[in-house]
């Protein structure tokens, strides 16, 4: 199984796998993201096509929110 | 009855004139002290190592109570005190969120001091009227209202029989009794706080604060919620307090450079134009749109914090508030806020008591109330939750303290440790509306189970198993409070940073001195105790700040600069800090810095903490959590998450779950856990310069120029 890995989880990855597409896997549905992968800061207008490539490090930092 | 006949039946106990005073800098330097014994009313002035050492807000309110009271003064004693402290920043119009009070008291839930932060405009007029620091001592005979006029400058104590005590009816007669003229630009130019009939029957009261909404016409309410002090307030006999001012100038804090703080309101009011939309969306939502996220990560109290989802969730998703609040209102809870948060539901029609049939505002829900009155409830019901925040609201109890007992008592219920005949018939198994309902309206008549409810979680542990012989050991686990404060609405089980977040809190379990379970449960970036330690050092301490300054904490964090994501640490908005040092400066004419910033707000923490140990309290055992805050309590507990728990057992504690019953994995994971937090306490206290036992040691009282002798003198005896 090829896989990513995301904050530290291992998840398989799927070809044409985006941002996106590891998002709804991983059930990030908070807004006030930060996402790097391999070190390269993505976008969130880039979110649905920007590809994630296979064995990459994906970072998603949750900033805080809330009373 | 109408509001002129409520009036003729005042009678005049003390009318006292006073020197106007113009705000210099964001202060009067100058405190307003009453004492209901013998209906005193005096200006006290804040001397400059007050102002130093405490800089406003909380910090005033602590000072003031610690010398107004003993170190064994009792809530309800004459000389416990309410405080209600502003700030500096409090009151200009330029930058969101700069609106707040501070309310500092003896707790009757937890006996320590309690702080609770609070919007509305009261504060701001208080400040307008003349002075930082409203200083409430003493009782009154019979019920009273204190009415500061800041237009003629007296300020006048009458006793008030006729007018109601339930906030929704006393909030409107008030300000139309005090306003100017029936014109609506008089009416918000009064504010008025008061509590409720639950405030006096219960120990988990609050304080609402109102402000005019003009284009409504309507009387908002904000809560100083937690901890009581609406009880307190009932005890002293004050049904109200109303200041009234002429109006609100651009200038009222006489700012020292007005341009920078209009400058970086104009940023922020463009982020919140911009950015808003497609990030939290507070405008619309408010901070209810948390709830299907916390669902999402398994964070939202669920059936007395045992789960953290729940399939029904959805019915309380930000998508159903967004249909229920009011869209494209003005939602400030003071002037020039763009942030617009405080949502409100229009004509809603009450389903109970003795409201029943009316159509009324209800402000909110927000998270918490959503939260703490729905999912840890079992109640999925969107209707339901608005009602509940309606009568908690107004019959001036807090929803927090609320949602927390309820799902205590009902866990309790479907455990048999109480049954029909202890709760006077009452069906309390989880999602029962019809009782819940019949509860609150129970606690606001002081009758029936709900007079056993409202004495709050830890007194109820208490009478449950001296009365009904039930297991102490296991309501210890489930029982989510620390302190005797009720926790807030969040899941704290898989984050180590949170439970410590929670549970070393000065005041009790309340998460606004840090929420770090994302940056920690999450985003794995605080792995080791020693970055725990640390974030559990900064942002306890930046948040103590806006307690300080009269500001809300949400703009900070709840909109996201564009550019925040390429800062190095953008978890603390280095941005909106900026802003923030930048609007103090701008008003006091200081020239502080970030690390300046946080050292203000270390002093007035640690004087809390010593505050705490002078009653008693404070120290490391005060710390300690309820287990289900840290782990899973019951089988069913481990079980609805036994795939993951078991994963952590072998990860984490490096112990084959394979073949172990459940009973036994609960022991492996509980002592695993229970030593982690162990080592938090022993981190996060040398990290703050404690001692083992909690204790600010003197080196580090030193450091930070708040060795002052009556300090020195508590904290010796622990060292």
């Amino acid at each position: 199984m090829e896989t990513v890995s995301v904050n530290g989880n291992i998840i398989e990855w799927t070809e044409g796998m985006t941002v996106r597409d590891v998002l709804n896997v991983m059930k990030y549905t908070f807004k006030l993201l930060i996402v790097d992968v391999n070190g390269e800061h993505v976008k969130r207008d880039q979110y649905d096509t920007y590809k994630v490539p296979k064995n990459s490090e994906v970072n998603v930092i949750h900033l805080m929110s809330g009373g | 009855m109408s509001v002129k006949e409520l009036q003729s039946r005042h009678k005049l106990l003390k009318k006292q004139s006073y020197e106007p005073k113009e705000l210099y800098r964001g202060y009067t330097d100058r405190v307003l002290y009453i004492n209901l014994d013998d209906n005193t009313v005096a200006e006290k002035p804040i001397p400059a190592m007050m102002k130093e050492k405490f800089v406003g807000g909380k910090g005033y309110g602590l000072k003031l109570l610690w010398d107004g009271t003993r170190p064994d003064t009792k809530w309800n004693d004459n000389d416990n005190e309410i405080i209600i402290s502003p700030g500096p920043i409090a009151g200009i119009t330029q930058y969101a969120g700069s609106g707040k009070s501070l309310v500092v008291s003896i707790s009757p839930l937890t006996d320590i001091v309690i702080d609770s932060n609070v919007g509305g405009y009261f504060g701001p007029f208080l400040k307008f009227s003349g002075f930082d620091v409203l200083e409430i001592q003493g009782k009154a005979k019979n019920d009273i209202i204190i009415v500061i006029d800041g237009i003629r400058n007296t300020v006048s104590i009458e006793e008030a029989p006729g007018e109601e005590i339930d906030s929704h009816i006393i909030a409107e007669q008030l300000t139309e009794m005090y306003s100017e003229s029936a014109d609506p630009r008089d009416m918000k130019n009064v504010s008025v706080i008061s509590a409720g009939n639950a405030a006096q029957n219960t120990l988990i009261g609050l304080l609402n604060f109102s402000w005019y909404d003009i284009k409504r016409k309507k009387c908002r309410l904000k809560q100083a919620g937690r901890g009581g002090i609406g009880t307190v307030f009932r005890d002293k006999k004050i049904k109200a307090v109303v200041v009234k001012v002429a109006g609100v100038s651009p200038d009222p804090n006489h700012v020292a450079d007005m341009e920078p703080i209009k400058e970086r309101g104009a940023r922020f009011a463009k982020e919140m134009k911009e950015l808003d939309p497609h990030q939290c969306r507070m405008k619309q939502e408010g901070t209810a749109h948390l709830v299907n996220v916390m669902n999402d990560y398994d964070l939202l109290p669920t059936h007395n914090f045992k789960f953290g989802s729940h399939k029904d969730a959805d019915n309380l998703h930000s998508r159903v508030w967004n249909k229920k609040f009011t869209q494209g209102m003005n939602d400030g809870c003071w002037i020039g806020c763009t942030m617009n948060c405080c949502k409100g539901v229009d004509d809603f029609e009450l389903k109970s008591g003795p409201y029943k049939g009316h159509k009324v505002i209800v402000d909110g829900p927000e998270y918490e109330t959503a939260a703490g009155v729905g999912a840890n409830l079992g109640i999925f019901d969107a209707d339901a939750v608005i009602e509940l925040n309606f009568y908690c609201d107004t019959y001036g109890i807090d929803t927090i303290s609320f949602g927390t007992i309820v799902s205590f008592a009902m866990e309790c219920y479907e455990n048999g440790l109480i049954n029909k005949t202890h709760t006077g018939g009452l069906d309390l198994h989880f999602g029962n509306i019809p009782s819940t309902l019949e509860l609150i309206h129970q606690m606001a008549r002081g009758e029936g189970f709900g007079k056993i409810a409202g004495l709050g979680v830890r007194k109820m542990k208490e009478y449950f198993a001296e009365n009904y012989g039930a297991d102490l050991k296991f309501m210890n686990d489930i029982g989510m409070e620390n302190k005797g404060l009720e926790y807030s609405q969040y899941v704290s089980k898989e984050s180590l940073a949170q439970q410590g977040g929670y549970a070393m809190t000065n005041k009790g379990p309340q998460h606004d001195e840090a929420w770090l379970i994302f940056m920690d449960m999450v985003n794995n970036r605080i792995p080791t105790f020693e970055n725990k330690a640390e974030a559990l050092h900064y942002f306890p301490m930046f948040r103590t700040w806006f307690g300080l300054m009269g500001l809300c904490k949400l703009p900070w964090n709840d909109v996201e600069p564009e550019n925040n994501a390429k800062e190095a640490e953008p978890a603390k908005v280095p941005e909106h800090v900026d802003n923030y040092v930048t609007i103090y400066n701008a008003v006091t004419g200081s020239n502080i810095d970030k690390h300046e910033l946080i050292r203000q707000s270390e002093r007035v923490y640690n004087f809390q903490r010593t505050f705490n140990i002078r009653r008693g309290y404070g120290l490391r055992k005060h710390d300690n959590q309820p287990y289900r805050a840290a782990g899973p309590v019951t089988v069913e507990e481990y079980k609805s998450r036994e795939e993951f728990y078991d994963k952590k057992m072998k990860e984490d504690i490096k112990v084959d779950p394979a073949g172990k019953p459940v009973e036994e994995k609960i022991a492996i994971t509980r002592k695993y856990r229970e030593d982690r937090y162990e080592q938090l306490l022993d981190a996060v206290y040398k990290r703050r310069g404690w001692t083992k036992n909690g204790v600010p040691t003197l080196e580090h009282m030193i450091s930070l120029g708040m060795d002052l002798p009556e300090v020195v003198e508590v904290l010796k005896k622990h060292l």
